[in-house]
């Protein structure tokens, strides 16, 4: 079945396939075939109960819902911080696109205590929100910095390219038909870069459900308030209810799929359309 | 042509890079900033303490042992996964990518769970392993696996765009000549791909050593035994041990830096962005 058919010239198909096809089926297929069979162990009915407790719905809704809107924060963020980079010149400017990466190596405990730290009521940031009245280490808030924090490398590094390739002539001609900068911007650059966007708003959003380090220690954690699915995961391996972790780990990966096809469906249609 | 409307005007480009460069303070900076600013908060003395205390020192040494297993592991396989979908077209090759960068797009969490769910006190395997007197979970094999499926697309996915821009017309030209197809890899592609590969073994180093919710669900949270040091700076938070918690995690925010700081050397090496996202 597998036969390879081009640059079959060159050797060595078998033995890096075979290498290939064991180290994913050992690290990667059997551990998911795990993750896809186990609920069932307590059949239809118990998987349904057992992703249908009201803290499970709740954490669902904390993790899709938070993780939706720190993309959607993230998006005219991320665009914004794109577009300077690509099309700006300023001092500092490598060292500002090297810190991009910054929320993606940073480990992700190290950036849940000090987001906790900056947004504590005592911290930098805190200190100066708490008399405005804005709780946001240990609420709902606090998830929603920590996924910002993490959510926007996503966004620009997927606009980057994008806005690299965008063809200066398109603009220049609107110049010429006495277009002003901001009709361009709306009419012509905007449009060319929203299926770029829905890819980023994607990535940031995936990124952002399934996130476990940055957010548990700002979040405090509160069963119905702030409580995140994946923390659902751990309690639930803690009580050795191994079955309904898995459900709730396969409940978060369809979902996640399924919205990530949704917006790829989305982009294909945008891009057939313009 | 009305040139201004091919560009923002002056005070617009000037104010949105000052909008961006706040942003980028505030939202990436300070973090960074509080880390090193808590460790230090009581002398160096103190925070060089907490970095030799023993169970500090046995995470540092864990979180090595955990890198240096999965870190080489995932560059060979990765290296034999890009060679066959780079320079061999088959049927079931577009799975087999889309399988390859599968655990990017698995919560930390999940990607810890479905080992437990393997080698737990009730997984599959877990009993057997058991008897045979093998502990998976809650020792250094489960850091491993868990650590290894997080880390697990890295090479190749850094391997695919590069192998690909280079074709495969010296190594032809290798073979050509008489050379083995050892001789070619070790004479022709390594040479080749060697800055690009560095630039995926830097990022899977970094997340290999900087996981956490993975390794913390098969951990088990033993002190001194079986936590890495991102695991270590979690319990010490949560015992209140701002300064030791804050110290380690300065170490691990130099280690992210100095990843940084050899991805953008390594970029002006290889003349692009070539790999994926940490």
């Amino acid at each position: 079945m597998m036969q390879p058919a081009r640059h079959s010239a060159l050797p060595g198909f078998n033995l890096t396939f075979g290498i290939t096809l064991l180290w994913l089926s050992l690290i990667v297929l059997l551990p998911l075939a795990a993750l896809i069979l186990r609920p069932w162990e307590l059949g239809l009915a118990g998987v349904w109960h057992s992703i249908t407790e009201p803290r499970v719905l709740a954490s669902l809704r904390l993790s899709f819902g938070v993780a939706a809107l720190a993309a959607v924060v993230n998006v005219p963020f991320g665009l914004l911080v794109a577009w300077v980079m690509v099309r700006y010149r300023f001092p500092c400017r490598n060292l500002a696109d090297s810190l991009i990466d910054m929320p993606l190596a940073l480990p992700t405990a190290v950036a849940g205590i000090a987001l906790t730290a900056l947004f504590a009521p005592k911290g930098w940031i805190g200190a100066l929100l708490t008399p405005l009245g804005i709780k946001v280490a240990y609420t709902p808030l606090g998830i929603l910095v920590a996924l910002i924090f993490v959510g926007l490398p996503f966004v620009v590094r997927t606009l980057e390219p994008v806005i690299m390739d965008l063809p200066l002539d398109s603009e220049e001609a609107a110049a010429t038909l006495g277009a002003t900068r901001s009709q361009i911007v709306r009419r012509v650059v905007l449009p060319a870069l929203i299926p770029a966007l829905l890819a980023g708003f994607g990535a940031a959003l995936a990124r952002g459900v399934g996130e476990y380090g940055s957010v548990i220690f700002i979040a405090g954690n509160m069963p119905m308030i702030s409580e995140i699915a994946p923390l659902l995961i751990v309690i639930r391996l803690e009580q050795l209810d191994y079955a309904g972790a898995a459900a709730l780990g396969l409940v978060m990966l369809l979902v996640s799929f399924a919205i990530l096809l949704l917006l790829n469906l989305l982009e294909r249609r945008i891009h057939q359309r313009t | 042509m009305n040139l201004s409307a091919t560009q923002e005007s002056p005070a617009v480009r000037v104010g949105l890079t000052a909008l961006t460069v706040v942003l980028l303070v505030t939202l990436l900076l300070l973090p960074l900033a509080v880390v090193f600013t808590e460790a230090l908060k009581h002398g160096l003395a103190i925070a060089a303490d907490a970095l030799v205390a023993p169970d500090a020192i046995a995470a540092i040494e864990l979180t090595l042992i955990v890198a240096a297993i999965s870190v080489p592991l995932n560059t060979v396989c990765g290296l034999a996964a890009a060679w066959c979908i780079v320079r061999f077209r088959f049927s079931g090759r577009g799975l087999l990518i889309t399988l390859i960068e599968l655990p990017f797009s698995v919560s930390p969490v999940i990607s810890g769970l479905v080992w437990i769910l393997l080698f737990g006190a009730n997984g599959w395997f877990g009993p057997a392993f058991d008897r045979a007197g093998i502990r998976v979970i809650f020792a250094i094999p489960g850091l491993v696996l868990a650590t290894t499926f997080v880390t697990f697309p890295f090479v190749v996915r850094t391997l695919i765009p590069l192998m690909e821009q280079q074709g495969a017309s010296e190594e032809e030209a290798a073979l050509t000549l008489g050379a083995t197809g050892w001789q070619t890899f070790w004479r022709v592609t390594l040479p080749n791909i060697r800055w690009g590969l560095l630039y995926g073994v830097l990022l899977c180093n970094a997340r290999a050593m900087g996981e956490f919710g993975a390794v913390a669900v098969v951990s088990g949270h033993v002190r001194g035994q079986t936590m890495t040091m991102p695991l270590q700076v979690e319990a010490l938070f949560n015992d209140y041990d701002w300064v030791g918690a804050f110290t380690i995690a300065g170490l691990l925010s130099m280690l992210a830096l100095l990843t940084l700081v050899v991805k953008a050397a390594l970029e002006w090496r290889i003349g692009s962005r070539g790999g994926p996202l940490l």
